[in-house]
């Protein structure tokens, strides 16, 4: 019966299951061990279940609904990067310009405009925003403010855009597979990774890969997380055209970029001297905690498909 | 409920708390330090059009009309457009700034607003600054403390909001701004006493 559902609920269902396992999982240890601690696991788990409700929501009811969620996502995250950042004066007209990006950027990927959302980011607000800047008449912090902007505006608007631009592709021959399948996908596996590696790095990390950007990442945990969800991936293969062979293949490819994405975000908050870059979602941290992976995930997931699949 | 007090309740529903909550991503630090009856003094650093939007968007809606900004007569009442939006949307208490005569002097008019149980928003550095470094304070508000010793005195300190918007620009940024409310507190003393008192209390939200 499972199998006639539409691949998005019975994707919706594995989630719930997945869900109610770990809220019981909790409730147990809690039960076995009343002393311990438990709140902070308690209150991510709580988030995930609202985070899996909201993304549910987004994705499942209109493609109008998910650019703007998607949208709001961008916006998010790059508010609160740009927040952090040290802007002069001289940086408003050019800050103004680097928000409204956002709306155009996705206007771009809701009617479909490929070539359009893929150069006007990498091309035009590159060539624009120096324009900008040069207008305002400061040089002092020039460089800083132009590449501060762009690379904000790669990672959180032309990078996490490829999440709705995935929306976009459409159902694969001689499979289930269609761009919202793909999406799930995607967020199913990078997300489980984040999990799964904090899960054992937790209870067996020792070596640490990056002490000095991120100290929680061990070996243990890198690789522990990459082949457990590699092989989790296979279970939800349904979403996908692939092999049982290129599914691990390409879960490899997601974790590993979600990794580097994690990493990399952390160097920037390191760079900034501050632990979470916000209090948007209890336990977890800011949005931009929660989705860094995916800035790297989701760019390199979407060009494999388009070169092998489409 | 007048129908200026239908208007204001209005844009701050519709237009202002979403703009704050979506836009703004406003952040508030010692929300329970917030006095839940008037009439009550709050002051704060001002570097932003965004401060007074910030602080009356933390009250209740029906408490609104309670709440009465201090602002500029110089400023706000330069033309009647941004007279008639400041009085109905803000219901601001203008003041004079410059050649006070004993028919424009600001005293009685804020004294009288506290007697009739209205709160006031006192910006005591007088204008609007950087949002860098906070401008000496003026000695009205501490004048009026002194006047009404038993209002009590809410100190704020308001982060990112010259970011935002600052002094000269029209559209925001949306900079994550943020508003710390420190306990309500009394103050005696002399006029410069309680200036001096007053510029520590917010420099010390600042600091937190």
């Amino acid at each position: 019966m499972i199998n006639q559902l539409n691949p998005v609920w019975q994707m919706g269902l594995i989630v719930l299951v997945v869900l109610v396992f770990s809220s019981v999982m909790v409730a147990l240890m809690r039960f076995l061990r009343p002393q311990g601690n438990f709140s902070e696991l308690s209150s991510r788990i709580k988030a995930w279940w609202i985070m899996a409700a909201v993304f549910f929501g987004a994705i499942a009811v209109s493609s109008r609904i998910s650019l703007v969620f998607f949208g709001f996502l961008s916006f998010w995250a790059l508010k609160e990067y740009i927040t952090l950042l040290k802007t002069r004066a001289a940086d408003h007209r050019a800050l103004v310009w680097v928000f409204l990006s956002v709306p155009i950027q996705y206007y771009w990927v809701g009617t479909n405009w490929y070539g359009m959302s893929i150069i006007f980011i990498p091309v035009y607000m590159f060539l624009f925003l120096p324009i900008r800047l040069v207008l305002a008449r400061e040089t002092a912090g020039f460089v800083a403010s132009a590449s501060q902007l762009q690379w904000g505006l790669m990672a959180f608007v032309f990078g996490l855009s490829h999440l709705a631009m995935l929306l976009t592709l459409p159902a694969i021959d001689n499979s289930s597979a269609n761009g919202r399948t793909l999406l799930l996908f995607l967020v199913f596996v990078v997300e489980m990774s984040d999990v799964l590696q904090f899960v054992w790095g937790k209870t067996l990390g020792r070596h640490k890969i990056l002490p000095t950007v991120s100290p929680n990442k061990t070996w243990e945990g890198f690789l522990g997380g990459i082949i457990t969800t590699s092989l989790a991936a296979l279970l939800i293969r349904f979403l996908t055209p692939f092999t049982p062979l290129e599914t691990v293949g390409v879960a490899l490819l997601l974790t590993v970029a979600g990794f580097f994405g994690g990493a990399v975000m952390s160097a920037v908050k390191r760079d900034f001297g501050v632990k979470d870059f916000g209090g948007l979602i209890p336990g977890h941290g800011g949005m931009l905690d929660r989705v860094d992976s995916l800035c790297y995930a989701a760019p390199v997931f979407f060009h494999y498909l388009r070169y092998f699949h489409y | 409920m007048t129908a200026r007090d239908l208007v204001q309740l209005t844009f701050f529903a519709l237009v202002l708390r979403p703009f704050l909550t979506l836009f703004i991503g406003l952040r508030v630090r010692g929300r329970e330090h917030l006095p839940q009856s008037a009439p009550f003094i709050m002051i704060a650093n001002h570097s932003s059009h965004l401060d007074t939007v910030s602080l009356l968007g933390l009250f209740p809606l029906r408490k609104l009309s309670q709440l009465r900004p201090v602002a500029a007569a110089d400023y706000f009442e330069r033309n009647a457009f941004v007279s008639a939006f400041s009085k109905t949307v803000f219901n601001i208490l203008p003041i004079t700034r410059k050649k006070i005569t004993t028919d424009t002097n600001p005293l009685p008019r804020m004294e009288a607003a506290l007697h009739a149980g209205q709160s006031l928003i006192l910006f005591p550095e007088g204008t609007r600054g950087s949002g860098e470094d906070l401008a000496r304070f003026h000695s009205g508000a501490a004048h009026l403390i002194e006047k009404c010793p038993e209002v009590p005195v809410v100190p704020v300190y308001l982060v990112n909001m010259g970011r935002s918007l600052p002094k000269g620009e029209w559209i925001p940024v949306p900079f994550f701004c943020e508003v710390r409310i420190g306990p309500p507190q009394k103050f005696q003393g002399n006029c410069r006493e309680i200036t001096a008192a007053l510029e520590t209390a917010v420099r010390q939200l600042r600091d937190l």
